[in-house]
């Protein structure tokens, strides 16, 4: 097992040194450049911008570039913001909480009611639940959330309301109720669509196991259903959701780039847009190094704990 | 974001001033400003002031960068002016009004000599920072110097790099030379904001000071705190040496995405719109909301269908006048802008000093562009195209893709141009492309871009229109067009110099008559903003000289 995560770590190095270079060279061949947003301010001359660019280092030859970035990576240093000037592992942690906050809330809430509408689905198969399930899923799925967090915020903010139109918290207020109401929407509009694709996998899951020998075994052994349900069929179908769930780390962290401006929840995914946008490339390879290190590391745990739970699995 | 910063469909994004005669006038002789006065009484009226309750204004950028010197956008003024205070300032009527200097200097007070090159300023005295420092010349000094200081990041040296022989003759009066005569510099000066020395000169490297994310001024407003992504909190300055603040904090909210940020106007969770305001689209819903206070505004910012002078089918004046004749504006502009925006023949903002209403006006008329074009020898080829000598009408226009209503124009006037025999095909770039190399090294065949051609606060366009300003040909300046005119070249270097602002007048009126008689550019129409607020805030007073209508946010209260 050691040698196997040993190995495995050592991989990971080496994917993360060609996603840097990837990522640096893509984002710097791209046309256009940091300083491209001043220049139709008034006055602004392209001496200026030559000048300002010189003094950025934005003029040294690429390879250059980067080697200066990942010199100083390497020592610890993510760089600095070219928009604001603060260190990048101060940006991406200022807004890490934010998007903690409301992909773990919709996480939790979508992984519990996919699996229970899920599990439910494949128990009563072809019931009326089963095809309202399999029919919401389709619907939830296809619906854009920029549409319906709109449309959730003209019903319950505009016209109810019940709650804030957005934003995490009323500034000056914050308290634990504060961010609660702030919460609801955007967490249940985010989770609809995972509720969808967790119950369509759970149901799948679910139908795998229900018909194996050793559930009809467990029945045979006079198990109640619920305690087959329980220990027997759930224990097995969980199994494929933890690699789910481990892949989907990195989403989690990278935010919910359509809910967060719906809601203007100020989270990961706005921060990557507008870094993108403002050309703001520490920003953009720090929040491109960070997820590529959770996708790493999301799999690698999800493996680790599939060896876990599933006696079947060898690791190494 | 998409429709994003550069792309700049009716907001006011530049700073300049219209009405900028008083303001000139001021300097020379009329002596009309001494705005030391509003300010001192109001400052002996202090003690009775009321400071209550909070303001939450939106931007829909996020303001980033509060040194006032280094590369900003818009939304970045709109802190700047809450933080810090210029000498003085440029009011809505285009006058200048004195903030840190007691008075503002002029010719007539002896602020500044006749031929515009020993400057004398006289500072308010009594004025403290954030931090209770006091407010000296010394501040000032060391602001001019940080601005062409070769290693600092700065956002403008033009003007500044002209002073000589800068003096501190005592804490309240500062004295320098111009190397040469600068009409524009009082505008430059009133949008540059001073900033503390001591805590400027703490730091080795100015670009990275810690005064950059956590700055002090003397403005109405203390900085409290920035949440990245989401808010900035300001409190009241109770100790401002002018009029206001009214208000115990100001929250400037973050807010990206334009249709968000009316859904929560309509919510009553936003007191003032900041920066862009509303899209034209909700006008008409907009205005008739309860409880809310919802105008159209006019900007600075000129629409124009713009050609690169450099390519052969756009040589020819027949061909730049025909195509003007093809465009139909109204229709563009009821149509596709709901008819806010107002048409225009120049690029000076109509409500400017300089202004010239004497232009002849355009007129959507296809047949006299035919025959324009007819006359000067363009003939239909067999593909209906029309072509002289080889080179055949046919181009491409590009501008910011995303930009959903100029994106509809483009397809408006390529059918314009179609039944004229002209060929333009769309090509549209996102908004870093765009605006990089592709349009300052004028890689562009035409483009429909939005401008605010003046200088600071001033008429000048030396920097646009001077055939020593074109970025292609090796010059500093923004000349994309790669025009060139000799005469416009002389005006130019004669409005710069002058004082006196009847005589600059002239030189302007006659270069804006020469620019429509060349049409570089097809001036199309001025922007207009759609403004809003909760009724019952007081003060709020747009000013077409500033890109921020937070401008004197000082001012604002609840009633």
């Amino acid at each position: 097992m050691l040698s196997y995560i040993v190995s495995r770590l050592l991989q990971s190095l080496v994917l993360l040194l060609l996603v840097s270079i990837i990522g640096f060279a893509v984002l710097n061949l791209a046309p256009g450049g940091p300083l491209s947003q001043y220049a139709l301010t008034p006055g602004m001359t392209q001496e200026t911008m030559d000048r300002i660019a010189h003094q950025m280092g934005l003029d040294r030859p690429l390879p250059i570039q980067y080697l200066d970035w990942i010199w100083r990576l390497l020592q610890g240093d993510w760089g600095k913001s070219y928009r604001d000037q603060l260190p990048v592992l101060q940006i991406i942690s200022s807004h890490l909480f934010a998007t903690l906050l409301l992909m773990g809330t919709s996480m939790v809430i979508s992984i519990a009611v996919g699996t229970w509408i899920g599990v439910r689905g494949a128990t009563k198969r072809y019931s009326i639940f089963d095809y309202t399930a399999t029919v919401g899923a389709m619907v939830a799925l296809s619906i854009p959330t920029f549409w319906f967090g709109l449309v959730a915020i003209y019903v319950f903010a505009l016209r109810l309301k019940w709650l804030p139109a957005g934003n995490m918290y009323t500034v000056g207020d914050g308290s634990f109720m504060d961010y609660a109401t702030h919460l609801i929407l955007p967490s249940l509009v985010l989770a609809l669509v995972d509720i969808a694709v967790w119950s369509r996998y759970m149901r799948t899951a679910t139908l795998d196991v229900i018909n194996q020998d050793f559930v009809r075994t467990a029945r045979a052994k006079g198990l109640s259903e619920r305690a087959v349900l329980m220990t027997h069929v759930l224990r097995n179908a969980l199994i494929p959701m933890i690699t789910l769930a481990g892949l989907q780390l990195p989403t989690i962290l990278g935010g919910a780039l359509v809910t967060e401006t719906v809601f203007t929840w100020p989270g990961m995914g706005r921060l990557f847009l507008d870094s993108l946008g403002y050309h703001d490339y520490p920003v953009v390879m720090g929040l491109l190094m960070f997820s590529a290190i959770l996708v790493l590391v999301g799999s690698l745990i999800a493996d680790i704990l599939v060896a876990f739970v599933d006696p079947r699995v060898r690791l190494g | 974001m998409s429709d994003n910063k550069n792309d700049v469909l009716t907001h006011p994004t530049r700073r300049q001033v219209m009405g900028q005669t008083l303001g000139l006038m001021a300097l020379r002789a009329s002596g009309v400003v001494f705005s030391g006065v509003p300010g001192f009484s109001q400052a002996l009226a202090a003690g009775e002031k009321s400071i209550k309750g909070q303001l939450i204004i939106s931007f829909s950028q996020e303001p980033t960068v509060f040194n006032p010197h280094m590369p900003h956008i818009e939304v970045d003024d709109g802190i700047h002016f809450s933080l810090f205070d210029p000498l003085f300032y440029v009011d809505p009527e285009g006058k200048f009004v004195a903030a840190l200097a007691a008075e503002v200097p002029t010719v007539e007070n002896g602020g500044i000599s006749a031929d515009g090159l020993t400057w004398k300023v006289k500072l308010r005295e009594g004025v403290k920072w954030h931090d209770g420092a006091p407010f000296t010349a010394e501040d000032v000094k060391a602001t001019f110097e940080l601005l062409v200081n070769p290693d600092f990041r700065s956002w403008r040296k033009t003007g500044h790099d002209l002073i000589r022989d800068l003096k501190v003759v005592s804490p309240t009066e500062i004295t320098w030379r111009m190397e040469k005569a600068f009409a524009p510099y009082p505008s430059i000066l009133a949008s540059t904001f001073i900033t503390p020395k001591h805590l400027m000169s703490a730091s080795a490297d100015p670009n990275n000071a810690p005064f950059n994310n956590a700055p002090v001024g003397t403005g109405p407003f203390k900085w409290v705190e920035r949440v990245a992504g989401d808010h900035i909190t300001l409190e009241a300055n109770a100790d401002y040496f002018a009029e206001g603040p009214y208000v115990e904090r100001l929250i400037y909210k973050y807010i990206p995405d334009l249709n968000v940020m009316y859904t929560q106007f309509k919510a009553g969770d936003i007191d003032v719109l900041g920066l862009q305001w509303i899209t034209p689209d909700h006008y008409e819903e907009a205005k008739d909301l309860p409880g809310m206070t919802v105008s159209v505004v006019p900007a600075a910012t000129v629409e124009s269908f713009s050609f690169n002078m450099d390519r052969p089918q756009f040589k020819d004046p027949a061909v730049r006048e025909a195509l003007y004749a093809a465009i139909d504006k109204a229709a563009i502009i009821d149509a596709l802008y709901y008819g806010l925006p107002a048409p225009t023949e120049t690029y000076m903002p109509q409500q400017s000093f300089y202004y010239n209403p004497d232009l002849p006006k355009q007129a959507y008329d296809i047949d006299k562009a035919k025959e324009l074009l007819d006359t000067a020898g363009w003939a239909p080829g067999p593909d209906g195209i029309r072509a002289k000598d080889g080179v055949k009408l046919a181009f491409t226009c590009s501008t910011t893709a995303g930009n959903h209503i100029r994106e509809q124009v483009q397809q408006y006037i390529q059918q314009s141009f179609k039944d004229l025999g002209v060929e333009m095909s769309i090509s549209n770039l996102p908004p870093a492309v765009m605006w990089g190399e592709y349009w300052m090294m004028s890689k562009f065949d035409t483009v429909i871009v939005g401008l605010n051609f003046l200088t600071g606060s001033d008429p000048d366009t030396s920097d646009y229109f001077r055939s020593t300003s074109i970025p292609a040909k090796g010059g500093a300046g923004q000349n994309t067009w790669q025009y060139a005119n000799p005469e416009v070249d002389a005006l130019l270097a004669k409005g710069g110099e002058v004082f006196v602002p009847e005589e600059r007048k002239a030189a302007y009126a006659k270069v804006q008559e020469i620019m429509r008689k060349d049409l570089p550019f097809l001036p199309l129409f001025q922007y207009a903003t759609v403004q809003g607020n909760k009724q019952g805030i007081e003060g709020i007073n747009p000013n077409v000289n500033t890109r921020i209508n937070t401008w004197n946010v000082g001012m604002w209260r609840r009633a």
